[in-house]
């Protein structure tokens, strides 16, 4: 290595430490803020106490949005995996023209603006005649979620070995099942990373939501925009932090299960 | 055997019917009706659009800003995405989780913590002041560069992320085979490490670019209304004002600058691809 090299690998490794730093600036002021004793968001806390997580215990009105969130976050990414599946292996196995087209247009609602597909679909189903309100989330929610697995998915199965299906198939499965006992378990990270993802984009989805909810169906990101407009009290620093323990053990899991970098790469 | 493929095919059909149906025919819907006058074919609500100067002033702000914030994810991603390369054991793990914890933070919360980052009394500016870089408080919050700051926060994983699936590929033989043949340093990053990389670069760029343009919540927290971007002015017009022409224009606008990027990025990638 010349000097020259071990001064690029220094710079590098400054960048990425002051980068690491800046990326997890948000969480710790949230979770600093989440432990004070004041009504009002100041850094540093006066004095530290537990009373806004007790307080954020008490809001109704929060945690419903916290289930309407993991609820339509939960099914999205179901459908998404399911329908994600079939067209991966159609793009990957398929033998007709225009797949990489097929491929683009898949991953594209990633690129749309939110608040546009969001008045898009306000719109549409409002001339279908399409009322529900959860309805209209959820079909939202699938477009949210589709790109992401779809990403991973078709990495995926662009380097998965195919003839593991035929040799399962003169085996005596049947496609399905050999789809079923052969691909899915081989690609379990994909899986796991596509649907992480997806899952995450659907929970902290607002600029789409904001247009298909009505007053008894608020997601997460919107109750909270709401709250903090109305009575910005750190209680809902409090629940955040509740949810970044909730990220930390699935991000465990996932290390333990399938390794962080398998699992970040698909 | 091309039979059975071509079922294979059919399994597309659901994911990109209920695309179809539930995206691209709602979007195609919204593109038609900003061109629909009263009386057939109208580019009127366009011209009134480009007529107001307050309208290109947001354009370009929302332009200029979502550039602004691209660039400035570049500048750290870029250089933290080889340190990540490089990087082995708990110090690889180290990095990933930082890279993706702050996703399970939702973008109010973050957006909100910039703000109390940034306030007058914040600890930013206590910082600057024990630092005596400032005598008195600065003003942060509700500026652009807080903004862009804010927002590249926001945006940084998926500049990183890209560049670092590129690097992390690349053969280290290849600088280095440069380097046996006499290459000084930064001639093996301009024409071996950098042009190498460029996919990466240029899909983290994309996918910056394109959220940093149409963002809504993090503007609206750290700037407010007083410097609306292209995104506050359509979320005004459609839930304040209801004024859904000028709200379907604006977002006609906002999907042709959205369609730009998404194609022009898969016309270098594919460009970029075919030179290696």
């Amino acid at each position: 290595m010349t000097r020259a090299d071990r001064f690029a690998l220094g710079f590098s490794w400054i960048m990425g430490l002051a980068c690491m730093v800046f990326l997890m600036l948000p969480i710790v002021i949230t979770v600093v803020v989440s432990f004070t004793d004041s009504p009002v968001y100041t850094l540093p806390p006066p004095a530290w106490s537990f009373r806004w997580y007790a307080e954020a215990a008490t809001r109704q009105g929060l945690w419903d949005a916290v289930l309407m969130s993991l609820n339509l976050a939960t099914v999205s990414t179901a459908v998404s995996l399911v329908l994600g599946t079939l067209a991966a292996i159609a793009v990957a196995r398929g033998n007709f023209p225009g797949r990489e087209a097929i491929a683009t247009f898949a991953v594209s609602p990633l690129m749309m603006p939110g608040l546009v597909v969001g008045v898009a679909l306000l719109q549409f189903f409002r001339e279908m005649g399409l009322r529900d309100a959860y309805a209209s989330l959820l079909l939202g929610h699938v477009v949210i979620t589709l790109p992401f697995v779809m990403r991973t998915l078709l990495a995926a199965m662009n380097a998965f070995d195919f003839s593991l299906i035929d040799a399962a198939r003169t085996l005596g499965l049947s496609y399905p099942k050999a789809i079923a006992k052969v691909l899915i378990p081989n690609l379990a990270p994909a899986y796991l990373t596509g649907g992480l993802f997806a899952f995450l984009a659907s929970m902290d989805n607002y600029p789409i939501s904001i247009f298909l909810t009505d007053a008894r169906n608020k997601t997460l990101p919107i109750k909270m925009l709401q709250y903090l407009e109305e009575q910005p009290d750190p209680s809902l620093a409090a629940m955040s932090s509740g949810l970044i323990l909730l990220a930390i053990l699935v991000l465990a899991f996932g290390a333990r299960t399938v390794g962080l970098n398998r699992m970040i790469q698909g | 055997m091309s039979g059975r493929l071509d079922r294979i095919g059919l399994l597309a059909v659901p994911a990109l019917g209920f695309l179809a149906v539930i995206y691209a025919l709602p979007l195609a819907m919204l593109l038609a009706k900003s061109v629909q006058g009263p009386e057939g074919f109208s580019l009127a609500e366009y011209r009134a659009f480009f007529a107001d100067e307050y309208n290109i002033r947001v354009l370009m702000r929302t332009l200029r800003v979502a550039a602004l914030t691209t660039v400035l994810a570049f500048v750290i991603a870029y250089p933290t995405a080889f340190a990540m390369s490089r990087a082995k054991g708990i110090w690889l793990t180290v990095f990933l989780v930082a890279l993706v914890l702050p996703m399970s933070l939702g973008v109010v919360v973050k957006a909100f913590a910039w703000s109390i980052l940034f306030r007058a009394n914040g600890v930013l500016n206590s910082v600057l002041m024990g630092i005596g870089l400032t005598e008195r408080p600065v003003r942060m919050l509700f500026t652009e560069t807080a903004l862009i700051v804010g927002a590249a926060n926001v945006f940084l994983p998926f500049m990183v992320l890209p560049i670092y699936s590129v690097i992390r590929q690349l053969d280290s033989r290849l600088p280095e085979a440069a380097a046996s043949l006499g290459a000084s340093p930064w001639f093996r990053f301009t024409r071996v490490t950098l042009p190498l990389s460029l996919p990466g670069v240029v899909a983290g760029s994309a996918f910056v670019f394109s959220m940093a343009v149409s963002m809504y919540v993090i503007p609206s927290l750290i700037v407010g209304e007083r410097q609306q971007n292209l995104s506050m002015l359509i979320a005004r017009s459609f839930l304040f004002l209801r004024n859904e022409a000028l709200g379907s224009t604006l977002a006609a606008i906002l999907l042709a600058i959205a369609i730009v990027v998404v194609l022009g990025s898969g016309w270098l990638a594919a460009r970029l691809g075919a030179r290696r």
